[in-house]
């Protein structure tokens, strides 16, 4: 039999956070991710792992604090609507230097939006999860394996940091079926010397807690974390190129709006049109040096989203807004036709010839 | 392929009922005049067999599915029309149940008239390549499950194993091992082994009652 199983996006994700050693799972329904919890409904059962549907997304997020400052690898997933819920239990876990994973399959917004998928989240998930200064390692999966794969190297770099690793899919790639192979290697996690895992009468109880009294000590926690952020941009950006070495004009997207962008970056080829792709996997850190490499090449960028313009901010940022910027969009649960985005090469490119 | 004069096709979410559905929905239409399908999903909230709508009108076969489908209207409504299949007995259905017994619930609406009339075909279809149905054994559980759920006893198997586009040869006739398992446990009988257009010509002669599918939706 092959290597590979068929799954969903959302089933890719739910087994390979089992397979990463995952055996919490805290939930509560929501188009269009339900099948994690479903899938973990299912498995964890039978697998001495604890599935759990909480009254709400807050009390869900709350739980995963509760575990994860045990030690353990936890995780909850939500859509859009059940992320907004989960910010203040976001901001708590990263007052509390607490490793978690949260997956967010987008749908349309703003409000109770739709079902259908959307990118709209990404200011949400890069720079506003919660109140206060914090970020989260935030992973844009663009294939079914890829949601695998990112939700074990989510896990891994949470522990790493201390920190909140978040899967930022849309509804599309939640519910698409493509073969995967989960054949992972997973290393051992870090020690956890600060979890709260019981003395023993052996050692100074640890305490996992978000609150300061002294607003001096509040102040360096914040710079000691800042201090890691800083590593991390520099360390653990992730991105494809696609096309870039002969290119003149760069498309930049993620997740689904990539695969759709490729399919219109080869038809542009095929009319001698000099175009290439930037992905991000990162969104934070967000991968500049790539981009950095273009400016002075690169005359046209052209962002392709699932929003009304979100990344294409920090694509200006890491070009340092010396090309020029088209938005390739469309919103509300629709997606943009390979050939709405091959019209907008088309145009950068001088028009139709 | 002989048909009843209602097919209902049930089976594990993801196993390709819908793809299954439409394309002998396709064959049907050969055979009859008068063709139904219907979509009795109330699980999935994307890739529906709305999506082939103007496929099936272009060629004739009526289409009942909830006027919701497709749209961000996020409940589990049943198409108003469905009682056409119970009530008309010139025509010929097939149903599109959804995956597993919350699926399947679904069908315990029109179940006790598709009984009575007793025309009617139930197929549970069958992917060894889908991770909670890799064996007989756990492909068996679902089986009950569904069983329970809509108070119908499944009549064949439509073994429907696939790695989606990345499907060889190789895989379908590898699958047949696993197929014939589920059929002995199950006491089921294989009413046929799907496979995509591309390898129908490599398989035909290897394996018993193939019936050749045309993809219906893709994304790249």
């Amino acid at each position: 039999m092959a290597d590979k199983v068929l799954m969903k996006g959302n089933e890719a994700i739910a087994e390979a956070a089992i397979i990463a050693g995952c055996r919490h799972y805290f939930g509560y329904p929501i188009t269009p991710q339900t099948e994690i919890a479903a899938y973990m409904a299912k498995r964890m059962p039978k697998i001495g792992g604890c599935f759990l549907q909480a009254e709400s997304e807050v009390a869900a997020i709350n739980m995963v604090y509760g575990v994860a400052s045990t030690g353990y690898r936890v995780m909850t997933s939500s859509s859009s609507p059940g992320i907004s819920l989960k910010g203040e239990g976001l901001s708590y876990l990263a007052g509390a230097d607490l490793p978690s994973l949260v997956i967010n399959v987008q749908r349309g917004g703003p409000g109770l939006g739709g079902i259908q998928p959307s990118q709209s989240d990404y200011y949400q998930a890069t720079k506003a999860g919660g109140h206060g200064d914090f970020r989260m390692l935030v992973l844009a999966p663009a294939s079914v394996q890829e949601m695998a794969d990112l939700t074990v190297k989510g896990f891994e770099l949470a522990d790493k940091y201390r920190m909140t690793s978040m899967i930022l899919a849309d509804g599309t790639m939640g519910q698409m079926m493509e073969p995967v192979s989960l054949d992972y290697e997973i290393a051992k996690a870090p020690e956890k010397p600060w979890a709260t895992t019981g003395t023993k009468m052996e050692r100074e109880h640890n305490i996992v807690n978000s609150l300061f009294l002294q607003p001096d000590e509040l102040e360096k926690s914040n710079n000691e974390r800042f201090e890691r952020y800083k590593y991390i941009e520099e360390n653990e950006a992730m991105y494809e190129e696609y096309m870039m070495d002969d290119a003149e004009i760069c498309i930049t997207a993620f997740g689904i709006a990539s695969r759709v962008a490729k399919n219109a970056i080869v038809e542009a080829r095929k009319k001698g049109i000099k175009v290439g792709m930037i992905r991000p996997i990162t969104l934070w850190p967000f991968p500049n040096k790539p981009f950095e490499k273009t400016i002075g090449k690169i005359k046209t960028y052209i962002s392709v989203e699932l929003s009304m313009g979100q990344m294409i901010d920090d694509v200006k940022l890491a070009t340092k807004c010396s090309g020029e910027y088209v938005l390739c969009n469309r919103v509300g649960g629709m997606i943009p036709s390979p050939e709405e985005v091959l019209a907008a090469i088309e145009k950068a490119n001088g028009g139709n010839k | 392929m002989i048909y009843k004069r209602v097919t209902l096709l049930c089976g594990h979410y993801g196993s390709g009922k819908t793809n299954v559905a439409v394309n002998m929905a396709y064959d049907l239409k050969s055979q009859y005049s008068d063709v139904v399908i219907a979509d009795l999903d109330i699980v999935n909230p994307y890739f529906r067999t709305k999506d082939s709508k103007d496929d099936l009108e272009q060629r004739g076969i009526t289409l009942i599915s909830s006027e919701y489908a497709g749209t961000n209207v996020d409940i589990p409504a049943m198409p108003q029309q469905m009682y056409m299949i119970t009530d008309n007995k010139n025509l010929h259905a097939v149903i599109d149940v959804g995956g597993d017994d919350r699926g399947a619930l679904a069908l315990g609406r029109i179940a006790p008239a598709i009984m009575e009339e007793n025309d009617y075909e139930m197929l549970f279809v069958i992917n060894c390549y889908r991770p909670l149905t890799r064996d007989a054994e756990s492909t068996l559980e679902v089986m009950r499950e569904i069983e329970q759920a809509c108070k119908c006893k499944f009549t064949a198997i439509v073994n429907n194993s696939n790695l989606g586009n990345e499907t060889t040869a190789e895989d379908v006739i590898n699958s047949v091992p696993y197929a014939n398992e589920v059929s002995k446990i199950t006491g089921l009988p294989i009413k046929c082994t799907c496979v995509y257009g591309e390898i129908y010509e490599s398989v035909k002669s290897k394996i018993k009652d193939v019936f050749p599918l045309n993809l219906q939706s893709k994304i790249n």
